[in-house]
């Protein structure tokens, strides 16, 4: 068996629309891909999942405190490539959305982000940790994305 | 093996609307309480929408869930219409229906499929299906039958995750009836494989007795827009009278609430539709299924994937009688500008995990004044609750081991298909022994 491109899907803050675009994906490419790629830490399709050395990491959502900070520095550490996906990823919004609401409303929200540990301010991934690439979209745009993946397949040498 | 006192923690459940975290405390071999902490970080969309155009705020609640974006956008729209009194055309209401549909074929099958299947097979994922044989056959189905509820999803909305053809009033932009004439011959296609889906779970020996009520929206076909809202416990009421019997719960640990009905934990999604409404699924799905549909109604939670089983069967049957009378003409959406006073809308439809409910407080000049949602994941948060810490009693008096208990829960929080219930396995349980 040849090399496969071991990859790891990760969301945070955010409605995890684009992972739903992704298993859509796998209706025309699961058969290809399942020969071309390890899927080492990808929760929507199995639970023994395994962080260490991935090649590529798309992670998708914005990110809202300490402890979702924590494990994308954890995922920064444990890959090559890093892709944020979608738009809270890329730009923070729509979940970052809180970051424009007017002194009132942030008000009203206060004694909820300090019950639960919220970060006054949202952030996009760019804001914490290096990101390599960026697939927009809300949700992402699906053809970026395959590009990317053909992309990471020849630059991994998985194919020619 | 553990001792008599212990806890049970499980970190990052699936994603009950997002990341979820349980904590069973056990002492004396008897379970003290169970805490579903939804953990998932709130993004505060009721705040987000005040002060915007009633007209476009579906477009931002879509954005409140990825999977099921379309109920979110239909309820509401629905909300807006009921406020503003606009009456959708019959026309609208054939492609709404037709839109739920495709979202309900696409979002069960994921859930059937991906999610619950390993745990008939014993495997961990379908990623370990041997490729070839029954498991490699079925996991074509999969791929198949999720497309053509995509298919179906996009040529009606624009596309299937956050649709773009919608709106208040009706649509933006009609569908190819061409389109939608090949889109039937793929249902027709997939047919039998749906079919083979429902005898699998049908099959499954599975069972957890729940003492739940069941509630969900009732009307004369089976629809997902609803109409009256019903109870197991004998209630029957137009659905703006939600309000009247559904209370919220505060949970201090949990970033979402929890709901009771009438004072008591209840179940919505498709195990109460199949339930309370059974006998009203399509005219060819209940002469085909009858085997099927006569289990119901059930108290066996695990019944919920037969449920959702036989609704794509259903999915197909009345989304083909609806393409097969479809006539398409023009229309746009005709809106006022202003309104004489401030008005209340509610709207209730039903997603795929359960009612969904939108009521609306629009201002004279057609901005949103206040919104409050009840979706069905956190109505059913109470219910897993109880439900599990009963589960996990009948396992210790069994004498069941850690690692058996841990998958038996999975099992049980699968079965009721929590939002995104991503993750076919996503406990982490730590057992502290004692």
């Amino acid at each position: 068996m040849g090399k496969k491109l071991r990859i790891g899907w990760f969301t945070f803050t955010c409605c995890e629309d684009s992972s739903i675009l992704f298993v859509e994906l796998l209706n025309d490419h699961y058969f290809e891909w399942k020969k071309l790629l390890d899927f080492a830490h990808v929760k929507v399709l199995k639970s023994k999942n395994d962080l260490s050395n991935l090649d590529v990491a798309f992670v998708e959502g914005a990110i809202s405190n300490d402890h979702e900070e924590k494990m994308l520095k954890d995922i920064r550490k444990n890959c090559k490539k890093l892709v944020a996906i979608g738009s809270c990823a890329v730009t923070g919004m729509p979940s970052a959305q809180r970051n424009m609401f007017d002194e009132t409303t942030k008000k009203e929200i206060a004694p909820f982000l300090k019950s639960y540990h919220l970060w006054e301010k949202v952030k996009k991934l760019e804001e914490i940790v290096k990101v390599d690439a960026a697939v927009p979209g809300c949700p992402m745009d699906a053809n970026l994305f395959l590009k990317a993946v053909d992309g990471y397949l020849k630059e991994f040498e998985v194919v020619k | 093996m553990h001792g008599k006192d212990f806890d049970i923690n499980i970190d990052n459940l699936s994603k009950i609307e997002g990341h979820a975290d349980l904590e069973i405390s056990i002492k004396n071999k008897k379970v003290q309480h169970v805490k579903l902490k939804i953990s998932e970080n709130k993004r505060f969309f009721t705040q987000a929408v005040r002060g915007k155009p009633a007209t476009g705020i579906y477009q931002i609640v879509s954005r409140i869930c990825g999977t099921c974006s379309v109920a979110h956008q239909t309820a509401c729209i629905e909300a807006v219409e009921k406020g503003i009194g606009i009456r959708p055309s019959d026309q609208t209401i054939a492609l709404r229906n037709l839109m739920l549909y495709g979202l309900n074929i696409r979002d069960h099958a994921m859930h059937l499929y991906l999610f619950c299947l390993p745990d008939i097979y014993g495997k961990d994922s379908v990623l370990e299906f041997p490729d070839d044989g029954p498991e490699h056959e079925l996991l074509h189905d999969c791929f198949d039958i999720k497309a053509v509820g995509n298919n179906l999803g996009s040529e009606i909305g624009g596309r299937a995750i956050h649709a773009t053809n919608t709106a208040v009033g009706g649509y933006m932009k009609m569908p190819s009836i061409d389109n939608l004439k090949k889109i039937a011959k793929d249902l027709e296609g997939i047919r039998e494989k749906t079919i083979k889906l429902v005898d699998i779970f049908y099959k499954c020996d599975f069972e957890h007795q729940s003492d739940s009520s069941f509630v969900s929206l009732i009307n004369k076909d089976f629809s997902y827009l609803g109409e009256e809202l019903a109870s197991s416990t004998g209630v029957c009421v137009p659905e703006a009278l939600f309000g009247d019997h559904l209370q919220k719960v505060v949970i201090p640990y949990s970033q979402a609430p929890g709901f009771e009905f009438q004072g008591k934990q209840f179940i919505v999604g498709a195990i109460s539709r199949m339930n309370l409404n059974g006998s009203k699924v399509n005219r060819r799905t209940r002469k085909d299924l009858s085997k099927y549909v006569g289990v119901f109604p059930s108290k066996n939670l695990f019944h919920n994937n037969l449920a959702q089983a036989i609704e794509i069967v259903h999915c197909i049957d009345h989304s083909l009688e609806i393409i097969d009378g479809l006539e398409i003409k023009a229309e746009k959406p005709n809106l006022p500008l202003k309104l004489e006073k401030e008005v209340e809308g509610i709207g209730a439809i039903e997603a795929p995990r359960g009612t969904l409910y939108y009521d609306l407080r629009i201002s004279p000049d057609m901005k949103i004044n206040s919104v409050n949602l009840v979706i069905p994941t956190s109505q059913n948060q109470i219910s897993m609750e109880r439900e599990i810490g009963k589960l996990v009693q009948n396992c210790l008096d069994a004498g069941m081991g850690a690692d058996k208990i841990h998958f038996e829960i999975e099992k049980l929080i699968r079965a009721y298909d929590p939002c995104m219930s991503c993750a076919t396995h996503f406990l982490k349980v730590k057992w502290n022994k004692e």
